[in-house]
């Protein structure tokens, strides 16, 4: 028995086939499940796992790595508050609190009613609009206490429902076409690669073991990236 | 001074509500960079990418000409756009996503036929649910026009491009934990070498990754010349650079601005730009480069934005973000907060960035709220010294990845910078700015 409803089990095959390797979908497909249940359920764990060819247990394990992927259920809502530095510096730590004293939980929780679930965020690259605020990943602008109440408001009203779907929809604009790009040359590409895999894996682990002998100790130096 | 005579080569499109429609696109000129580079022979536009001169715009500020030519030869080689952005206080991809995705789409098509490349991938963080959509749309679009998939405007390339979204979680714009992401796994940065993705990336084909803002100069390279582009700027930073200035300033925003011919002051004071400290008030201290980056005083402010100004003055333009902090800053908080970042992105793998991100985040929170002793500062300095030997700049990486190294900047700037305002929290028992 599927737990993704046809629609979405088709659409996780259709994201597959977009990767010369089945796993790459993963994530993209998780969205998916989160897209109809609000959060990851172990039975959309267990069947993405299936899909995607690895054990419910790695799906798990890759989800938690991840912010976004909720291996618990979360509110229909989730508000998120950056209090990142450019963020700190217009008031964001004073707005969580009025956020977490206007419903009621600490950042982390979910309001009572399972509307709204209030998450401390990392920066959300909108900083010239601060504090920010993000509704299930939809930019709702820098909130003021006042605002925020009434942000609030309007979600728990629905006012807000075509502008910030409910928690899980990520992407509703849905890919019109499969790959196109030379058939042939995929399917090539795809066998050619199927063979040097193992053996690049190999070397990989060679790598890795090599390099845990002498100790991760290269002194080299560089800024970012 | 010339800010307003900035040529505008990646947000010339931005005034328009419909910036971001294949309508709009066309109208002004889109896909004929793309029409002309299938004209010149790969190698050609290449070589136009490199004399160019466009260095890399997502942090390490590496020649995109000189990564380019270091892809091994391979029957599968793939390009993968590093749209994942988590640098705190960086939104210059956020704007050109959102607002002209079908600039970078042509930036990565064009690099795509340079680089022999037929199936390529945009990896934006997940938390960009609506440039997740234009981008998938502007896609949608490029294929229905002819501009993507098979065949491309009747010239024999034919590319695939696919939208990927992240997950949330900073350390995956390491493009090596970017890859693992994409190969549906956790973000871990890969063990050097190999070093660059070019040799050894997705699925273990060589690979190209580049940046978002990197990509969307291509067009305006293609269509005007890399001697054109190169003309711009000074020295190694040629061309222009979105700027993306946040904190204490009266107009925070994005900026393109032409590199080197523009100053710190210029960006921060100017009326058409920062337009000065908020409520007047005194500037205390700018972070010049996003939050790996270590921290400036009033005294640098007429520094050029450039490239190699900023590193020999002891920092870098790393991802273009200036941080501006008033004379009401408490700089014990900001590097707290800074830091606390730090430990909670980290994944993990090594242990002086795993452990070493989380005491100094503690030792940090317990200064700021009145729990500090002196030799607090001592600790602090001494946990950065077992991150990045000698705590000099750049910085000594002893870790998987940069993100390490990058831990100490901020608190070894605030304590070089601001050492009596730490002593007063712990002299106080209290943070003075409370
Ligand atoms: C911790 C860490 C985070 C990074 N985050 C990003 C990012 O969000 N976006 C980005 O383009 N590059 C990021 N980089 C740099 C990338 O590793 C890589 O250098 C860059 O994507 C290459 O593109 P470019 O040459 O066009 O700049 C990061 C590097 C590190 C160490
Ligand atoms: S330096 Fe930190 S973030 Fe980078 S690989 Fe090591 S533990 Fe992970
Ligand atoms: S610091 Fe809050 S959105 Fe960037």
């Amino acid at each position: 028995m599927s737990h993704l409803r046809p629609e979405v089990r088709s659409r996780a095959l259709e994201l597959i086939a977009l990767y010369p390797e089945r796993r790459s979908a993963l994530i993209p497909i998780c969205h998916l499940a989160q897209e109809q249940d609000g959060w990851l359920r172990p039975e959309a764990m267990e069947e993405i796992a299936e899909l995607v060819g690895v054990t419910p247990a790695e799906v798990r394990g890759t989800a938690t790595f991840y912010d976004m992927l909720h291996t618990e259920e979360v509110g229909t809502y989730l508000v998120s508050v950056c209090t990142n530095i450019a963020c700190l510096l217009g008031g964001a730590l004073e707005l969580l609190e009025h956020a977490e004293e206007t419903l009621g939980v600490r950042a982390g929780g979910t309001t009572e009613d399972g509307a709204i679930t209030l998450e401390e965020a990392e920066c959300l690259a909108d900083c010239d609009r601060v504090p920010c605020v993000q509704v299930n990943h939809r930019y709702v602008g820098g909130q003021t206490p006042e605002s925020f109440d009434r942000l609030v408001a309007d979600l728990r009203a629905g006012r807000l429902t075509d502008t910030v779907p409910s928690h899980g929809t990520l992407v509703r604009v849905r890919r019109s076409v499969g790959l196109q790009a030379d058939r042939q040359e995929v399917a090539r590409q795809r066998a050619a690669m199927a063979g040097a895999q193992a053996a690049r894996a190999a070397e990989r682990e060679r790598q890795k073991a090599a390099a845990g002998e002498g100790g991760a100790g290269s002194a080299s130096g560089g800024g970012q990236g | 001074m010339a800010v307003t005579e900035t040529p505008r080569i990646v947000t010339s499109r931005i005034g328009y509500e419909d910036s971001h429609t294949i309508d709009r696109y066309l109208a002004t000129g889109g896909y004929e960079a793309l029409r002309k580079a299938l004209s010149m022979t790969p190698e050609a536009v290449a070589a136009e990418v490199d004399a160019a001169s466009l260095l890399g715009r997502g942090g390490a500020g590496f020649p995109a000409g000189r990564k380019w030519s270091m892809l091994r030869k391979d029957p599968v080689t793939y390009l993968v756009v590093n749209g994942d952005e988590s640098e705190p206080a960086t939104f210059k991809d956020h704007l050109l996503v959102e607002r002209d995705p079908h600039q970078l789409l042509e930036g990565v098509l064009i690099a795509a036929y340079a680089l022999h490349v037929s199936l390529a991938f945009f990896y934006l963080r997940g938390e960009f649910a609506l440039g997740l959509e234009r981008l998938q749309q502007a896609l949608n679009d490029a294929y229905a026009h002819g501009a993507a998939g098979h065949d491309v405007f009747g010239s024999g390339f034919s590319i695939d491009v696919v939208v990927h979204p992240g997950a949330g979680a900073y350390i995956c714009g390491e493009e090596t934990a970017l890859l693992e992401s994409l190969e549906g796994k956790r973000g871990f940065p890969r063990i050097k070498p190999p070093f660059f993705p070019a040799a050894i990336g997705l699925y273990g084909q060589p690979t190209v990754v580049n940046n978002v803002e990197t990509m969307s100069n291509l067009p305006w390279i293609v269509l005007n010349g890399g001697a054109a582009f190169a003309a711009l700027g000074q020295g190694r930073s040629a061309g222009t650079r979105l700027f993306a200035l946040s904190g204490h300033v009266r107009n925070p925003g994005t900026y393109e601005l032409e590199m080197v011919k523009t100053t710190f002051r210029d960006l921060i004071y100017a009326p058409v730009l920062g337009g000065g400290v908020r409520g007047g008030n005194e500037l205390k201290a700018f972070i010049p480069g996003g939050v790996s980056a270590p921290w400036f005083g009033p005294d640098q402010v007429d520094l050029p934005l450039g490239q190699d100004e900023v590193a020999e003055a002891g920092s870098m333009l790393g991802s273009g973000s200036i941080v501006v902090m008033d004379s009401a800053t408490c700089m014990v908080r900001a590097a707290w907060r800074i830091t606390r970042f730090f430990a909670r992105e980290s994944c993990g793998q090594c242990t002086p960035c795993r452990e070493g991100s989380g005491w100094l985040e503690r030792v940090l929170y317990r200064i700021e709220h009145g729990g500090g002793r002196e030799e607090d500062l001592d600790l602090l300095l001494d946990v950065s010294d077992n991150i990045s030997p000698g705590l000099q700049w750049p910085p000594l990486q002893t870790t998987i990845c940069v993100l390490g190294p990058s831990i100490p900047s901020s608190i070894h700037s605030a304590i070089s910078m601001f050492r009596d305002e730490f002593l007063l929290h712990v002299k106080e028992g209290a943070c003075p700015h409370a």
